[in-house]
């Protein structure tokens, strides 16, 4: 076995970057091999050029300006950075093949399922039409499609996104390549689907011995999948290894940071509300969404994204709504920040019943009601200062503007950000730092319930855990009452004194995070707390703990 | 703002543009003082051709033609311009109104903009300067009537998206008014777009006000490329260059028009297509 070279081979590999970058090497001077039947995960936070390194291996660069400058990528004798261009196409998609984050984008909407797969088999092979509609039913039943007849008929936007990603993946096995380039493919799938895209990159990298370059951001996937880890940090590895090695005993400073980083899946200590005053209650929440019909369009149809959801939360505590992408947790949210009007049900805030407040009756409310964006580049208005977006709302309340721009300043520090941020454009600030300038915004009216949705899931996870811990102080600091909604079962472990978990606008299991955690009753929680990438490695390590 | 000026002065085209554009205008600040007087005066003999007596030549009745360009200028000018202020002005409000409260009020306004786009635009143009009677304001009204439905089907479109961007939602969620939401938060954010269009817009506010004034639809009183195309169009065998001179002047303010279009348009939307 030692006898025969590696599966691939890559040696002092160096991108340059366009001359205006903020660093001159995407990648400088990267050395890594894969063996076959084995998979190596490429770990790093975004920018680290772990995506531009993985497919430089089929050639593949954004611009003319993003080139290789040095090094060598050798699969089977040959350097990739030298085949010519016909070389490379017929290696591409038949002995090195890749996947994609994002499936929706990566297939062609107008062709059927079964036409994007044989065209592979076109391209490579010649074979009659007969046989190559064999060879895509069995690849589709290889990747466990349902009903695979009925797949090869269908368009992409009428597959669900895990039943997109199978069909990538089926696409990319089609030829039966040597090595399967996966770039964050589970990145973009909910945390159930995920764990079965997982389990079966798994089966099929066993089943034909392929050697798979996994890139992800995610030690939780890392912990599920990987075979090998290498851990990358503005364009270098920092550290490699095996992955039971890198994950249990990491070298290296930034990857013990990290690692630290990571939610840890136990919650922290029980923190009782149990006589306080109940700041937010919510009952038999309704609100339908309805498309279609109109003149020529026929009957409409109509989506219940709540169906009577209940829940209370009490002065100072923390309710976590969680749930998967369409279980209506955003719609809570924003039913409750009135951002949309619910169908029925109350909203009580300290008692009193918002729901069917007007406009102009909420605006006393809107102040102790405030919320939190989970796009840090979308909910900063780009051509407002930092100063005047904090200042404002509690300027529109009446405020003195020379006061209210002092409570900016201070908040701005309150916040971890230096006071001169103030005259400063949102552009010129981080994701992270933008996350905190949106949180100063809605602290300016000293609100007494603070609406998160999703506040640290657009962040790389060491930024993750620092927002993570300054809300925690703050909350502690201020007393507020929280609803934080998030897909992440980690982050909630860590942030929640309570969670309710949503399943198609229902709450279907409701209580304390370490009852609920330790001891789940629904199917569907059990579902989910199943499917948490890397769970088993969680247990038993310290990971980010906010107490 | 400061990237988007150094941006549009990289830009050769642009740049050659905005100088083309700055020499019209200052034809026709500069028509009063280098040919004071009236330009429908007949000067000389008739159908002089360039570069003799008088530096472009004579018309038919013996007017001298550059002074009938540079105060042509003016005309053609101050029509643009203003026909595209209206025009934007009222379209960004019917467009505004539409996309940042939709349902009932959008239908109806967009149904309105709709019947207005029905009409093919140079006709209507005409119709409405036969109705009031040929001036410069009923011209400058006419085009303004026929060019703001686009305008208004584009803030439309921006005000939705921009409706439910987070940072619009988080200016709900604090409390603030309408009023501030739409003038300090929405319209900063869709005025590169709208200068853009509307800076296109006035070019084409130009080849209708010269087409009108071509078919004798303009001002009387007022000098205008169009109308001495339109006079000259019967010698267009004879003296080519009646008709070719004014045709120049309006070639070169449209394409000069267009390049600032443009350049502007790189400079203040640099993501729509950075290569």
């Amino acid at each position: 076995m030692s006898a025969q070279p590696p599966l691939l081979q890559i040696e002092g590999l160096t991108i340059d970057l366009p001359p205006q970058a903020d660093r001159r090497h995407a990648v400088q001077n990267l050395s890594l091999t894969l063996e076959r039947n084995q998979i190596l995960c490429i770990v790093g936070e975004s920018g680290s050029g772990k995506s531009l390194m993985s497919r430089a291996v089929l050639g593949l660069f954004p611009s003319r300006h993003v080139q290789p400058s040095a090094g060598k990528i050798m699969f089977d004798g040959e350097d990739m950075l030298r085949v010519t261009p016909e070389r490379m196409r017929d290696l591409r998609g038949n002995r090195i093949s890749m996947i994609f984050q994002e499936p929706m984008t990566a297939l062609n909407p107008v062709l059927s399922i079964g036409a994007q797969i044989e065209e592979a088999l076109a391209v490579h092979q010649r074979v009659d039409r007969k046989a190559r509609r064999n060879r895509v039913l069995d690849m589709l039943n290889a990747v466990n499609l349902p009903d695979p007849e009925k797949i090869l008929q269908s368009y992409p936007h009428q597959l669900s996104g895990g039943q997109r990603q199978r069909a990538m993946i089926a696409m990319a096995l089609m030829m039966e390549p040597d090595i399967l380039i996966a770039d964050e493919p589970t990145t973009a799938l909910d945390v159930t689907t995920q764990a079965q895209i997982l389990k079966l990159i798994r089966e099929i990298q066993q089943k034909r011995g392929m050697g798979v370059l996994f890139v992800t951001h995610d030690f939780g996937v890392v912990a599920e999948v990987a075979d090998r880890v290498a851990v990358m940090q503005h364009g270098h590895i920092v550290e490699q290894g095996l992955a039971v090695d890198v994950l249990d005993h990491p070298q290296h400073a930034y990857t013990q940071a990290l690692l630290g980083s990571v939610p840890s899946l136990t919650p922290g200590p029980k923190r009782d509300f149990g006589s306080d005053k109940v700041m937010l209650a919510v009952q038999g929440l309704k609100k339908s969404f309805v498309s279609g019909g109109g003149f020529f369009r026929g009957s409409s149809r109509e989506v219940k994204a709540l169906d009577a959801v209940n829940f209370e939360i009490r002065r100072g505590e923390t309710l976590g709504i969680v749930g998967e992408s369409g279980s209506g947790k955003s719609t809570v949210a924003r039913c409750i920040t009135r951002l949309l009007d619910a169908d029925a049900g109350s909203i009580q805030v300290d008692g009193v019943d918002i729901a069917g407040f007007t406009q102009k009756e909420l605006r006393p409310i809107r102040r102790r009601v405030q919320m939190v964006f989970q796009d840090p580049f979308g909910s900063l208005n780009p051509r407002r200062t930092v100063g005047q977006l904090i200042a404002e709302g509690p300027i529109v309340h009446g405020t003195a503007a020379a006061i209210a721009w002092e409570r900016a300043l201070e908040l701005l520090e309150l916040v971890g950000l230096e006071r001169r941020s103030a005259d400063r454009y949102p552009h010129e600030f981080s994701g992270g730092q933008r996350q905190r300038i949106g949180l100063a915004r809605a602290l300016a009216l000293q609100p007494d319930i603070l609406v998160a949705d999703e506040p640290v899931s657009a962040l790389d996870v060491s930024v993750q855990s620092q927002v993570l811990r300054l809300l925690s102080d703050i909350r502690k600091k201020l007393g507020l009452t929280v609803l934080f909604i998030t897909h992440d079962l980690r982050v909630a472990s860590q942030v929640c004194d309570s969670v309710a978990v949503m399943l198609r606008g229902k709450v279907v299991e409701y209580g304390a995070v370490a009852d609920v955690y330790a001891n789940p009753q629904h199917p569907y929680t059990k579902e989910l707390l199943a499917a948490v990438p890397g769970k088993n490695w969680s247990h038993g390590r310290e990971g980010l703990v906010l107490a | 703002m400061k990237q988007g000026l150094s941006r549009f002065f990289r830009n050769l085209p642009a740049v050659f543009g905005l100088v083309v554009l700055l020499l019209v205008m200052a034809a026709a600040i500069l028509a009063g003082l280098l040919y004071p007087g009236d330009p429908f005066a007949m000067v000389g003999k008739p159908f002089q051709p360039p570069l003799s007596e008088y530096p472009l030549g004579t018309d038919m009745l013996g007017r001298d033609l550059l002074a009938g360009i540079l105060h042509g200028a003016r005309t053609t000018l101050l029509v643009g311009a203003l026909a595209t202020l209206i025009a934007t002005l009222v379209g960004v409000a019917i467009g505004g109104l539409a996309g940042y409260f939709g349902g009932h009020l959008d239908n109806f306004l967009m149904r309105l903009t709709e019947l207005f786009q029905t009409i093919p635009f140079f006709l209507f143009a005409i119709l409405l300067v036969a109705v009031m009677g040929a001036s410069v304001g009923s011209v400058i009204i006419a085009i303004a009537v026929v060019s703001w439905p686009p305008m208004a089907r584009l803030v439309r479109g921006e005000f939705m998206s921009m409706r439910n961007r987070e940072f619009v939602q988080a200016c709900v969620s604090l409390g603030m008014g309408h009023t501030r939401i739409i003038f300090l938060h929405i319209l900063p954010n869709t005025l590169s777009s709208i200068i853009v269009t509307g800076s296109l817009m006035v070019a084409t506010a130009i080849l209708i006000e010269s087409g009108l004034s071509f078919l004798g639809l303009s001002d009387a009183n007022a000098m205008s490329w169009g109308f001495i195309i339109g006079s000259g169009r019967t010698v267009l065998r004879t003296a080519w260059w009646i008709c070719a001179m004014p045709g120049m002047a309006i070639l070169l303010t449209v394409m000069s028009i267009n390049l600032v279009g443009d350049g502007l348009n790189d400079a203040l939307n640099p993501r729509l297509n950075s290569a």
